[in-house]
């Protein structure tokens, strides 16, 4: 017999499998387990889909599920509108592109929380900056925080501020991909500038479309430190998310509850970014 | 030159555009960091008015040194456990995520298929909390900094598994072979000659993870809640509480924790770009 020598040794996988599997699979099949019980961390008590039901009739919990699907459509549909017009702008030959790219992006890296607290001052209704700036003009601005109709879409204009700059990072970076000749061609064949957007750079970033989507859609339905810092998801329970609505059953005590919401958001996430990019990336096959 | 750049070729247009751009990125994204240091050196009284406006009194290194002594030193030790919970899940992710991604690249199995789909299954699904806790208090590591690491290992290693494997496709197998036949074992092969050729992906996962790790704020809540464990992001939250009234303390605070990722972005403003956009190309 000849020894096969392995270079690639499986035993490589071995530290990541493990901290991997014990500390995110197993807890995520059990979650399964958990959210059909009433949990005490210490026992649990089979009840069936109880807390499914729970889950799906207690207005401030429809509110939250109703609230993650706004939430994520609107921030990743801003996202993808903003942060290609911004990449365009910002590839041009515009004066000062390096200070623009600069200051549109670094919101990304700051923290979520020092945003959201800032942008709470910002927005209020009757000392805030933006209500006075508002009022400067003759419009009467709403209470943006405290306001039912405007909390949610007041949280998620402040994540579009600190997530636009990753979409247009993005966006830059496939538009800068697309080979130099295709838009010289439209130029010599007579294409405007709004023609050589339509023809030309929009269907070619389409690999950008496709990851900004994606990406912010599975941080927007996951959100939940944003919302935190802003409104707790008051006022009431007006702009609570699922993220939130879990963490307020944890910390009330109810587990099985929690984990109930935990596993309605894998399905919703999952639900709706699987479809989405197997969607998206077959079409970009077909073109 | 750019692509884009034919989408705008009057040069007085230009002019105009770049104007409005530049005034428009000034009321957008600056004002609202010039209101957080404005109001960090402000009085407590002018603070508490919430406008925008210039101090009458500056007061920096007071308001800065009733932040960091504000239950007692909590700021301090915050930034300590944040610097060890960075340093150390981030030099986790490092080295677990280049193993995994340099066999998962190199050696073709049937099993790959089910690994790369447990490494997008990492990124897309949201962790359940509750029973990560219960699966933490088994081990005795809840309520503990090394579980905190690990939790932050484990949710951080898909990512960089990905940017791993996507570089070590580009190092040629004329490399290993050429190490094995001088007789490298696997261990020699990975950590002498492939190891120190991923040093630029190296660079781009440290800073990436070290601002997502160092902002996080959800995992700490969670994992390691309690006064004495606070990292940075938390304290922010107990002193928003704290000083609801103290508007000047709060906003040092939130320039305080603000400079970490200001440097990253001031010295790897290229690498984090890198990361980030890695996979927008190709899809």
């Amino acid at each position: 017999m000849v020894r096969v020598y392995r270079p690639y040794s499986n035993w490589f996988y071995l530290p990541t499998a493990l901290i991997y599997g014990v500390l995110f699979l197993v807890p995520t099949f059990a979650s399964l387990y958990f959210s059909l019980t009433r949990w005490s961390l210490f026992e649990s008590k089979f009840i069936g889909f109880d807390n499914f039901k729970l889950f799906f009739q207690e207005p401030a919990l429809v509110k939250g599920f109703t609230n993650t699907l706004i939430y994520a459509v609107v921030t990743s549909g801003s996202k993808v509108v903003l942060g290609l017009l911004l990449a365009v702008l910002l590839t041009s030959q515009i004066v000062a592109r390096g200070y623009l790219r600069s200051v549109v992006f670094f919101p990304v890296l700051v923290s979520t929380i020092g945003i959201g607290l800032t942008f709470t001052v910002l927005m209020n209704p009757e000392r805030g900056l933006i209500n006075g700036a508002l009022s400067v003009i003759g419009i009467d601005g709403p209470g943006w925080l405290t306001d039912p109709k405007w909390a949610l879409l007041s949280v998620a204009a402040v994540d579009v501020w600190k997530g636009v700059g990753l979409a247009t990072l993005i966006y830059i970076a496939g538009i800068v991909s697309i080979p130099r000749e295709y838009v010289e061609a439209a130029r010599v064949d007579g294409a405007g500038s709004w023609e050589t957007f339509r023809r030309i750079v929009l269907p070619l970033s389409r690999p950008a479309t496709v990851t900004v989507i994606i990406l912010s859609l599975i941080g927007g339905l996951r959100s939940f430190d944003l919302i935190w810092a802003m409104t707790r998801g008051g006022p009431g329970f007006t702009s609570d998310v699922i993220a939130s609505v879990i963490y307020k059953q944890y910390q009330a005590g109810f587990y099985g509850l929690s984990t109930a919401g935990n596993v309605v958001l894998f399905v919703v996430v999952t639900a709706v970014v699987l479809p989405l990019s197997w969607f998206l990336n077959r079409r970009e096959v077909e073109l | 030159m750019s692509t884009a750049e034919l989408v705008n070729h009057r040069p007085g247009r230009k002019l105009a555009l770049s104007a409005v751009a530049i005034v428009a990125s000034v009321v957008v994204f600056l004002v609202p960091f010039a209101f957080i240091v404005l109001t960090a050196v402000k009085d407590r009284q002018q603070s508490a008015l919430l406008d925008f406006s210039w101090p009458h009194q500056f007061r920096f290194v007071q308001n800065f040194i009733e932040v960091v002594e504000a239950r007692d030193y909590m700021l301090v030790i915050a930034f300590i456990n944040s610097t060890i919970l960075t340093v150390a899940s981030v030099t986790g992710m490092v080295v677990l995520a280049a193993m995994a991604g340099f066999v998962l690249q190199r050696r073709k199995s049937r099993w790959n298929p089910f690994i790369n789909f447990l490494v997008l299954a990492g990124l897309i699904i949201p962790p359940a909390v509750v029973p990560t806790i219960w699966v933490l208090q088994q081990f005795g590591l809840f309520r503990t900094m090394p579980g905190l690491i690990l939790i932050e290992i484990a949710y951080g290693l898909s990512f960089c598994i990905l940017l791993f494997r996507a570089f070590v496709s580009t190092i040629p197998r004329e490399l290993d072979e050429a190490a094995i036949i001088d007789g490298a074992g696997p261990l020699r092969l990975f950590f002498g000659v492939i190891f120190p050729l991923l040093r630029s992906v190296v660079v781009t996962v440290v800073v990436v993870q070290s601002v997502a790790v160092f902002n996080d704020f959800v995992n700490p809540l969670y994992f390691l809640p309690g006064d004495k464990n606070a990292t940075v992001q938390l304290t922010l939250y107990n002193f928003s509480s704290q000083y609801s009234t103290q508007y000047n303390l709060l906003f040092m605070n939130i320039l305080l924790i603000t400079i970490p990722p200001l440097i990253m972005f001031l010295f790897f403003n290229r690498q984090i770009v890198a990361g980030m956009t890695s996979g927008a190309v190709k899809g």
